[in-house]
């Protein structure tokens, strides 16, 4: 070809900014298609809160619910499991609930609860999203004689004790989450609300 | 009739370059004489690939991608379904005969240094295509929603979480809800049967292009294409197209034997391609006692379930896949085949091998403190595999590089033990430091006798026994 009447600056700058506008444009097209794939208004709809009714729960017992999907515990904690929960401190990674994301600013206690009797706990592993066992100091189990009872994850060993505090060596970073959650009377719970909300004021009578 | 028969060859070929194409890849391809039974994994792997395709047609037609339908659609397909057993048992035995091939092409690939110049970007493809397998095994396990489908997947999708700053975002995106739900499930399905399989099968092409264009590799290591005859063909070569597909075909009915006695024998094979729990509808509130991913990614993850640390463990694990990419530029010896590198490459590769079958063991099992252990062992011996295949790919280094990187090894690996000591795992940690020391010492040290360190002289030309 020969370059004779071809400004070639020219024609290099065009070739750059068609380039150039070109890929913003299919920058800009492909918004919809990754944006599809965020949570439908549908899913984020299916987030009321949960009413759990705990008048029938004995003591050492655990109860699950579905709150947004993910199966949430209340444990009934006996006088033994608090005392025992102050002795564990240097064995756990996060002992005073510092993690302030894992918590509501009312369970930032050590008892990681409105009511030191009723733990309510997210039951997913914070490690990889399985939902722990619950293994109590009288069931067997392979944990080791100074086991208080508390929460094994399956998947990759993770443990828990009995306020959702994680242990030191294992692969869990933090503390199981404490959901929102209000008490409308002494026998119920709502799951993901908080206690001082507009909600659960009008709701207690 | 031949006449009318050539006539339209010819009308073709004026308007299309078939006999052209024939030529190139098959009749006039020319592939060095030695190949062994190690070359007809790839050939196989295109014939599972044609398999999963055809089976998972057949299998959309009757597979419902709803979290409510799901479970029940794949019973009603092994059950209600005409033959629809055995088209869903050649699919899942597929799925496991895929990575069975593919794990013994990549280590032909390994052990004849098939992805040394002028073949880096051959092995690249191929590594993507591995990349691409895992993904599609992946997300077609979810598609049972079974117990295991549904837990593997929140495991899976959960590692993306342990990335800083953007994790807990980019796993929502990936779900389309705040757990695996039915959106996970149906975008699965999509990418399961239609964006992955397009993208596995463009990638084939190009690996195929890329291995067209520099001739196989072959068990003795040497070039076939640096000793042409006057004809320009090359003199250890022979066409591709009688010789290699007829032996190919005996490949094929071997494999097929094999297969079908899975198929028809032990299509769930003990648990190990079809797992128990799977039988069980998704759960979403409770976790089986003990979820294992399928065999094929244990080795993987038993690295991430060795470290105690959620990143990285995360992070581990992306980089044992990642330090397989890199093989071609962490081992550049000018001798190819196993066959003329020293007895310690030999042994090297040989308790690599051990190490990732045992990790995949490992990775199936309960998480016990001598387990995990264990795990932490071998996943250093995996790590110090690459280095030393680093090392060893230049044959007379000073001796005071092979005692600093040994030291450097151990200071690294001291360094680990201290960030996870307790006093409960003492003992096992200091009785388990000896799987490390060993193994650095013998493949690093080991370098410095000449009679373990020699590689033998290459022929010429390619040995036919």
């Amino acid at each position: 070809m020969k370059t004779d009447n071809i400004n070639q600056g020219r024609r290099r700058f065009l070739t750059a900014a068609t380039t150039v506008i070109g890929g913003v444009g299919a920058a800009f097209t492909a918004v919809p298609f990754v944006s599809s794939w965020q949570p439908s208004a549908k899913a984020k709809a299916i987030g009321a809160p949960v009413e759990v009714d705990i008048s029938k729960l004995e003591s050492g017992q655990r109860l699950t619910v579905t709150w947004r999907g993910k199966p949430v515990w209340v444990v009934r904690r006996t006088q033994d499991t608090l005392d025992a929960l102050a002795e564990l401190g240097d064995k756990l990674r996060d002992p005073a609930s510092d993690v302030k994301t894992q918590q509501p600013k009312y369970a930032v206690n050590e008892h990681r609860a409105l009511k030191p009797e009723f733990l309510v706990l997210v039951g997913i592993c914070t490690h990889l999203g399985c939902s722990p066992t619950f293994v109590k100091e009288t069931d067997p189990h392979s944990l080791g004689a100074e086991w208080k009872g508390g929460f094994f994850c399956p998947c990759h060993g993770s443990r828990f004790d009995l306020a959702g505090r994680v242990f030191q060596g294992v692969p869990a970073p933090t503390n199981l989450v404490v959901p929102p959650h209000a008490y409308l009377s002494d026998s119920r719970i709502l799951i993901g609300v908080d206690q001082d909300s507009i909600d659960v004021k009008q709701q207690i009578i | 009739m031949k006449n009318l028969l050539n006539g339209l060859l010819g009308w073709t070929d004026a308007r299309f370059p078939l006999t052209k194409m024939w030529n190139e890849h098959l009749a006039d391809y020319y592939a060095p004489k030695n190949l062994n039974f190690w070359y007809f994994f790839g050939s196989l792997a295109l014939l599972v690939l044609v398999n999963q395709i055809l089976t998972g047609i057949w299998l959309t037609m009757s597979y419902k991608p709803d979290a409510e339908l799901a479970f029940a659609s794949v019973e009603f397909i092994m059950r209600d379904v005409e033959w629809g057993w055995l088209i869903r048992y050649l699919h899942s035995t597929g799925a496991s005969a895929f990575f069975v091939v593919v794990y013994l092409h990549m280590f032909r690939g390994l052990m004849y240094g098939s992805y040394k110049q002028p073949r880096e970007l051959l092995w690249l493809v191929g590594m993507l295509i591995y990349l691409m397998l895992m993904a599609e095994a992946f997300m077609g396990y979810l598609l049972p929603w079974g117990q295991m489908s549904y837990w593997g997947a929140q495991v899976i999708v959960s590692l993306f979480g342990a990335i800083p700053v953007i994790g807990e975002d980019l796993t929502l995106w990936i779900r389309g809800d705040y757990v695996v739900s039915d959106a996970t499930l149906n975008r699965f399905f999509a990418l399961h049967v239609i964006a992955l399989p397009i993208a596995l099968l463009g990638l084939v092409v190009v690996h195929i292009i890329a291995l067209h264009e520099v001739g196989s590799n072959n068990p003795d290591g040497v070039e076939i294409k640096k000793n042409k005859n006057e004809k320009g063909k090359p003199v250890d070569g022979i066409p591709f197209h009688p010789y290699y597909t007829v032996k190919d075909m005996v490949g094929v009915v071997a494999f097929l034997f094999l297969f079908s006695l899975v198929v028809f024998f032990w299509p769930e094979m003990g648990g190990w391609f079809l797992e128990k729990d799977n039988f069980i509808p998704a759960n979403p509130l409770k976790t089986p006692e003990h979820i294992v991913p399928l065999w094929y990614f244990t080795p993987f993850y038993a690295i991430l379930r060795a470290i105690p640390d959620k990143l990285t463990g995360v992070l581990a694990m992306g980089a044992s896949i990642v330090m397989l990419f890199l093989i071609p530029w962490l081992e550049q010896h000018p001798v190819k085949s196993v066959r003329y590198r020293s007895l310690l490459y030999k042994m090297l590769l040989g308790v690599f091998v051990v190490t990732f079958v045992i990790l995949g063991w490992l990775g199936t099992q309960p998480a016990m403190p001598v387990l995990s252990e264990l795990g932490m062992r071998l996943a250093e011996l995996y790590f110090g595999f690459f280095l030393i295949l680093w090392l060893h790919s230049k044959e007379e280094r000073p001796s005071g590089t092979y005692f600093g990187v040994f030291i450097g090894v151990l200071i690294v690996v001291l360094l680990v033990d201290i960030t996870r000591f307790s006093s409960d795992n003492m003992a096992l940690i200091v009785i388990s430091s000896l799987i490390p020391i060993v193994y650095f010492g013998v493949f690093i040290l080991g370098s410095l006798l000449p009679t373990l360190n020699k590689s033998k002289s290459v022929p010429d030309r390619l040995t036919v026994k």
